[in-house]
């Protein structure tokens, strides 16, 4: 049988494909053996506790959904003390997903949450930062470098940067994520997208705006994957629309050494066992006996004048 | 490990029939496996992963409360009203069609020893979600009365299938003028009097939530309520469908999913 180890650093994870944040949660052991998967993904918390946005908080689109649930957390005690000793029943690496205002916010929460039982940091770099107009410190160089050198001297575990997708300048952003320390990226969250009700003429969710997840994101976060796998020398986590064997596959070929599914797992609970089910038994009929033979396999090599219009791409 | 040995199952299951019982309302009769019905409890739901086709895609699952779930014939029942895409394409399976189902999910109602007396108060698509409640009472030996709300007689549901349980039943319409909270309030008050109202139960109607929970305060009587709110996991990850509700401390938002969808009456509040 094939051999779905994949390493991420100094992490060697069962199996390539685990949970995205915030669609997670150990509730989903009653429906199946949460062991089976490569890592648990916990939701973004911060350190103080916050309420969420005003429902509707989700609304369906073509092809995926938009949710503006606005990152509800009971605060970083409550997590320390209560969630992550759930966790402890399981062998699979445990990633806690943080989210701050300000670089300095961001480094105090990260110290706190590097406990034992902790094995990586997912830091939601999509957020709004508040010292720079609520930009999302990912949608810039300059904003990633400056949160990621903070996290960077806060914690020695690794840290995975999480992506934005409203950024046009994919590159320059998981360069300095990797310059400034981090030790994955994960590509990509979600897209700041919109939907309005015609009879009633208001926007479908709450907040207005929302982040677009699901089959429709994909095309944009596999090209992503690619643009950051290609650019940097540390793993890429592909993330965005992963729902059937053939999107993994999109994913892994195009550099990602691992994946994380989302939405997916709303409609298909236990869809993450059955696509690590699937992989293994694609690769057997393939012959291919391990993922870095799979890994960055992506032909592009006589698309040089295609690459040239892919760098100026966002 | 087997699928079995966890609380939630996704399940296809066949479609036995899917007939309209009125100008409004459908009921969908699913094939299930008997071990799966013995674990459904009053006031839990399915989720469900409404068919697919070239006009429609509906992306989410559709929560829907278990109108029936019978071990002993196989059988799933839901009841329920075509209101938008999901409810659309579900209106459209036919016999021998397979649905998609997720479940059971979240809190039933709860039936305490001493409740040997209860009054369901329902409206509309409520009296799907509290109908599960007259199995129950009948089968642990307890009175039952129904308050059946519609807007007129012609939507008026469950009525047979109450008495049928042996439940006592006062349907009351817009259409007479016998729905509203002020003509009901008098009617409820008798029925406390005669001492036929141990608890209360409710669904369906906002208007009807507030009126039990005055008389719940009134009188001291408990009470539980049963709650819609849109989903999108349903069993707890994404924090969709979030509502607030009075607690000792303070006000807090609470999972319809998860931490229900059933809820002491008197910490629910309106929509």
């Amino acid at each position: 049988m094939a051999d779905l180890t994949t390493k991420l650093g100094s992490l060697t994870l069962q199996s390539p494909i685990m949970p995205a944040s915030g669609t997670f949660t150990d509730e989903l052991a009653q429906v199946f053996d949460l062991g089976l998967i490569g890592a648990h993904v916990t939701k973004t918390i911060t350190a103080e506790t916050r309420g969420g946005n005003p429902t509707p908080r989700v609304c369906e689109v073509a092809g995926g959904m938009l949710n503006s649930i606005g990152i509800p957390s009971k605060g970083v005690d409550y997590f320390v003390d209560h969630v992550i000793p759930i966790y402890r029943q399981w062998d699979a690496p445990l990633v806690v997903s943080i989210s701050a205002g300000t670089a300095d916010d961001f480094a105090r929460l990260c110290a706190r949450v590097s406990q034992p039982g902790v094995a990586a940091i997912e830091v939601n770099i999509s957020c709004p930062n508040i010292e720079e107009d609520g930009k999302a410190f990912a949608m810039r160089p300059e904003t990633t470098i400056r949160a990621m050198e903070a996290l960077r001297a806060a914690s020695d575990l690794p840290l995975w940067a999480k992506l934005s997708p409203n950024t046009g300048q994919t590159v320059e952003v998981a360069q300095a994520a990797e310059a400034a320390g981090a030790d994955a990226l994960v590509v990509a969250n979600t897209l700041l997208a919109m939907a309005i009700d015609v009879d009633s003429r208001k926007p479908r969710l709450g907040n207005l705006m929302g982040g677009l997840s699901g089959p429709s994101l994909k095309p944009i976060t596999l090209r992503m994957a690619y643009q950051a796998a290609r650019s940097v020398s540390i793993p890429v986590i592909g993330c965005g629309g992963i729902s059937t064997l053939q999107d993994v596959l999109e994913y892994l070929i195009a550099g990602a050494a691992a994946v994380q599914v989302g939405t997916a797992s709303f409609r298909e609970p236990a869809i993450m066992p059955r696509l690590i089910e699937e992989l293994a038994a694609w690769m057997d009929a393939q012959g291919i006996a391990s993922l870095p033979e799979l890994i960055g396999s992506v032909r592009d090599d006589e698309a040089s004048d295609a690459m040239i219009y892919a760098e100026a791409a966002p | 490990m087997s699928v079995h040995d966890f609380p939630i199952r996704q399940a296809a299951l066949p479609v036995l029939s899917n007939n309209k019982v009125n100008e409004e309302y459908r009921q969908l009769i699913l094939r299930a496996p008997s071990e799966l019905m013995a674990r459904c409890r009053p006031g839990q739901f399915f989720h469900l992963l409404c068919p697919t086709t070239s006009e429609s895609a509906p992306f989410l699952r559709r929560p829907m409360s278990i109108y029936a779930a019978l071990a002993d014939r196989e059988e799933l029942h839901f009841l329920y009203k075509v209101t938008g895409l999901g409810t659309g394409t579900l209106a459209r399976l036919q016999t021998g069609d397979v649905m998609d189902v997720l479940g059971p999910l979240g809190n039933g109602f709860t039936l305490a020893d001493d409740w040997r007396n209860l009054l369901l108060v329902a409206r509309g698509v409520g009296l799907a979600t509290l109908a599960p409640l007259a199995h129950a009472a009948k089968d642990s030996g307890r009175r039952l009365t129904a308050i059946c709300s519609a807007r007129h007689a012609d939507v008026l549901m469950s009525v047979q299938m109450f008495e049928g349980l042996g439940a006592d039943v006062i349907t009351v319409t817009d259409q007479d003028g016998t729905s509203t909270p002020d003509a009901l309030r008098p009617v409820i008050d008798n029925l406390v009097a005669q001492g036929r109202v141990d608890a209360m139960f409710t669904c369906g109607s906002n208007r009807l939530l507030k009126l039990c929970q005055q008389v719940s305060a009134d009188h001291g009587i408990p009470g539980e309520v049963a709650l819609e709110q849109q989903m999108a996991c349903g069993i707890g990850m994404c924090q969709c469908c979030v509502r607030s509700f009075r607690k000792p401390g303070g006000i807090v938002q609470l999972r319809v999913c998860a931490e229900g969808p059933v809820f002491d009456m008197a910490e629910a509040m309106g929509a």
